[in-house]
């Protein structure tokens, strides 16, 4: 009981000075997490320069919980790119590898299909009924990048969200009742 | 100020700052690494071309693929992701390319093969302009690392004829 009680009492002590130093502090942590997140989409060009891969259909190539930092430019989707797309009227995109590519003369239409490299068949089992093809607007960014594990604090976190909960409130405390 | 709190965070920080740099070498260190592969394809039979009931063109093929790609191994390498493409251009279409088949090379002692096979994915056209058509045969690769930036090529193959007559 008596390290609550002290931490009680340290928060009881606090200066209003104090407690606005640390509002600022923990303002200042907030905001520059979303500087670094705006500005890496700015320089990707891509609308979420980071994903996690969530399931093992490009096994061994990226495991689950592997993190991938995509970029998004002009230049047109070719073979064997692995690339990001959304279904329409499905939340979670995908990360699979381009097998077919089908660029039609002078519009900048093209038809796309993908398929995971641990994968059987091709993708068109996992697009919207009917469709045949993925084109340019379902296609969120290419993967350039890969580094292994990190995201699994995402994955933990998702998925069994009380682990949130206790790192927020953890971490919470510590701003509230660190000095200095 | 030397509070348990702060030393933990102290290390955590300096570990992971660590980590992230030996990262960021580990990738830069690839680009080190001045690859010289070979390899060699050869078409050795159409066993079929026929219109499908739809109205597209599908060709089956027999090739033979033989490659070395270990230099594209570094210390960095998890796998070496290998296909071989088609393409060819047609009055619909000013691009087309089909992947014929792949593979996954996970070992370096791996990346020297050859491989009598047929087309792993089916040969089929956007409509119906197969007959007669050139198209060029191209083996790409893509390095995936154990951690870092990924790197892609490929080789240009010579090209093939398709025959004028469905078979």
């Amino acid at each position: 009981m008596g390290w609550i009680g002290e931490q009680v009492d340290s928060i009881k002590s606090i200066q209003f000075r104090q407690l606005l130093t640390q509002a600022i502090s923990l303002g200042m942590i907030v905001t520059s997490a979303l500087i670094i997140w705006k500005g890496l989409m700015c320089v990707t060009g891509s609308e979420s320069p980071v994903v996690v891969v969530l399931s093992g259909s490009m096994e061994p190539g990226f495991k689950r919980g592997d993190i991938l930092f995509l970029h998004m430019s002009k230049d047109p989707i070719r073979v064997g790119e692995i690339v990001v797309f959304n279904i329409d009227g499905r939340e979670i995109p995908i990360v699979h590898r381009v097998i077919k590519v089908h660029e039609r003369p002078d519009t900048e239409e093209v038809d796309v299909l993908t398929k995971g490299d641990n994968n059987f068949g091709d993708d068109r089992l996992l697009y919207a009924q009917g469709q045949l093809w993925l084109q340019r607007h379902h296609i969120m960014g290419r993967a350039i990048g890969f580094l292994p594990y990190v995201g699994w604090v995402t994955i933990l976190m998702t998925e069994k969200p009380i682990i949130k909960y206790i790192l927020i409130g953890a971490l919470g405390l510590l701003v509230i009742t660190s000095k200095e | 100020m030397h509070s348990l709190g702060y030393r933990a965070n102290a290390l955590l920080t300096f570990g992971v700052t660590i980590l992230a740099c030996m990262c960021a070498i580990a990738s830069f260190s690839d680009t080190l690494n001045s690859p010289t592969p070979t390899a060699r394809v050869q078409v050795l039979n159409i066993n079929r071309f026929q219109k499908k009931p739809d109205g597209d063109d599908e060709v089956s093929m027999t090739l033979n693929i033989s490659a070395n790609l270990q230099s594209l191994f570094t210390w960095n390498t998890k796998q070496v992701f290998v296909f071989l493409a088609a393409e060819y251009e047609t009055p619909k279409n000013s691009l087309n390319q089909v992947s014929l088949w792949d593979n996954i090379i996970p070992k370096k002692e791996d990346a020297e093969f050859w491989i009598r096979t047929t087309n792993k994915y089916r040969f089929i056209d956007q409509g119906s302009n197969l007959r007669g058509r050139d198209f060029n045969l191209t083996l790409h690769w893509h390095v995936m690392p154990k951690t870092g930036k990924m790197f892609a090529d490929k080789l240009v193959m010579t090209g093939y004829r398709l025959p004028e007559l469905y078979r």
